[in-house]
């Protein structure tokens, strides 16, 4: 078994209205239930807005903090869910069901071996 | 097999039977670079004894047995960890008779995964010329114009992506093997595209890459025999491929279908392509490839260019746009337009495209205008396409034409 990390991706900006993201929290929560059932869950976590993020790095002996988001563009991670899976189809296909939920673009990247837990 | 030397046995196999040892081995060990490493171990070997003793009975059989034990003993020596000991020994004892189903399985297993959707084009291409062809990178860099180092920095990182990844060594499930398949068609005829129309540099015909390509969709018949696509892909390659010798002039310009020697024409490959074009009609369930195979196999039919029945073609076409409808293939419907409701009609179509970039949109549309007396536009269009040819002999050809209908037009 490999573990896998589901992040999805966010247009920067303010949240969708209630009506619209009521029934799209409501279908990832399902498709979490899902994974859940399966035995595939690990973790899931949403986050606050890209804008609230502070970064953080280390030179010359000294931390520089400085407002985020560390990538400049116009979409960043707004969640994300570890799943557990066989190979990368099984993982693909959580993937697809979460991008269907959500209606936006998922990143799938595995996770090496022996970093999990 | 007098008369070979044993090193061209050697090389002979290696290309016959490179892509069925290493996707043995990389399904038993499932790592790829552990299976290459041990095939050509197994040919170094190869290479050294069969000289002394003769080639073995079962080439392909002694190849992948060597592999295997070259393999475990690779396993055992980097051992750091009991695991990989015990893994190399459970092997060891695995050690079952390679069926011929399990070897064909393994095949198909290989070809998926090289043609997986989460690799791009250009690393599928080069991973299943590499891996299945049992072509080197200097090989596929040659062929494809790219430095060395570039295609192996691609081939790396593919295999890295499979690895870590997990890209599976799977046969598709029924339900997404359509999705799959047309994936794994579209990476050959690739391939043989650009053999056959290199889309840039001085050699119009990379044959290398074509007969590859069509040794790539013999192999996928023979593993995929209920599917009429891939036996579509494969009929059209070779109708295409049959008109190679006739295709450019002694000084490597182009000729166009209809001013083509068809005596040069090769009888074997379109007998064949015709025999399958046929088997896919009486199997009655069409797709793009079998109905491309179809139009080819018209032309081929053709004594003449004359004679060439355009009503057919035509009819083809309009099912072709049914399946799959783009510019391209409505830019080649109206040639079949032209030949049926005259050159007005198809200028109609022609100028209702947006392919402002597409070389053969500006050639078919400056033969259009030239043969309704538009002398003048036609030039101009002549113009657009060699400025957008990207292939030496197109451009010498497209040159020409300009000059000669400019002259008499």
């Amino acid at each position: 078994m490999a573990q896998y990390l589901l992040s999805i991706y966010q247009p920067d900006g303010d949240p969708p209205p209630p009506e619209v993201l009521a029934p799209i929290m409501g279908r990832v929560g399902a498709v979490t239930q899902e994974m859940k059932a399966a035995g595939a869950w690990v973790f899931t976590a949403g986050l606050h807005a890209a804008d609230t993020s502070t970064v953080v790095r280390f030179r010359e002996g000294q931390a520089l903090v400085t407002d985020g988001p560390f990538t400049e563009g116009k979409e960043h991670i707004g969640g994300f869910t570890i799943v557990e899976a066989p190979d990368l189809d099984v993982a693909l296909a959580w993937a697809r069901k979460l991008a269907e939920a959500t209606t936006l673009p998922i990143e799938v990247r595995p996770i090496r071996e022996g970093a999990k837990r | 097999m007098r008369g070979w030397s044993a090193s061209e046995q050697v090389s002979r196999v290696f290309r016959e039977e490179y892509g069925r040892a290493v996707s043995v081995l990389a399904r038993h060990f499932g790592d790829l670079d552990l299976a290459e490493e041990a095939i050509q171990d197994a040919f170094a070997v190869a290479l050294e004894r069969w000289p002394v003793s003769g080639p073995p009975p079962s080439a392909a059989g002694w190849i992948i047995t060597t592999g295997r034990n070259r393999a475990i003993d690779r396993l055992r020596r980097e051992a750091t960890r009991g695991e990989r000991e015990d893994q190399a020994l459970r092997l060891q004892a695995a050690d079952e008779p390679a069926e011929e189903n399990v070897v064909r399985d393994d095949r198909l297993r290989l070809i998926f995964a090289c043609c997986h959707p989460a690799l791009n084009t250009a690393s599928q291409v080069a991973l299943t010329l590499r891996l299945l062809g049992g072509l080197t990178s200097a090989e596929i860099a040659r062929a494809f114009l790219c430095p060395e180092v570039a295609l192996s920095q691609r081939l790396v990182r593919a295999k890295a992506k499979i690895r870590d990844a997990r890209i599976p060594y799977r046969i598709p499930e029924r339900t997404e093997l359509p999705a799959r398949l047309t994936a794994v068609l579209a990476v050959v005829y690739l391939i043989f595209n650009e053999g056959y129309t290199a889309s840039s540099g001085a050699e119009l015909v990379r044959a290398d890459l074509c007969t590859e390509a069509i040794r790539l969709g013999r192999q996928l018949t023979e593993l995929l025999p209920d599917e009429p696509e891939v036996m579509g892909l494969l009929a059209l390659m070779l109708l295409i491929d049959s008109r190679r010798p006739a295709r450019t002039t002694a000084d490597g310009a182009l000729l166009p279908l209809a001013d083509q020697d068809r005596s040069r024409w090769e009888p074997e490959l379109i007998a064949e392509g015709q025999a399958i074009v046929r088997s896919c009609l009486r199997r009655n369930q069409p797709g793009p490839y079998q109905i491309q195979a179809a139009i080819n196999a018209v032309h081929s039919a053709a004594p003449s260019a004359a004679a060439t029945d355009w009503s057919q073609i035509l009819q083809l076409y309009d099912q072709l746009m049914a399946w799959a409808p783009s510019s391209i293939v409505a830019l080649h419907r109206a040639v079949a337009v032209a030949e049926t409701a005259g050159p007005a009609a198809a200028l109609t179509i022609v100028d209702g495209l947006s392919l402002p970039d597409h070389h053969l949109f500006h050639a078919i549309r400056a033969e259009l205008l030239r043969r309704l007396g538009r002398s003048e536009e036609a030039g101009r269009a002549y113009e657009e396409a060699i400025a957008r040819s990207q292939n030496d002999a197109e451009r010498r050809f497209l040159e020409q034409v300009s000059q000669r209908r400019g002259a008499t037009g």
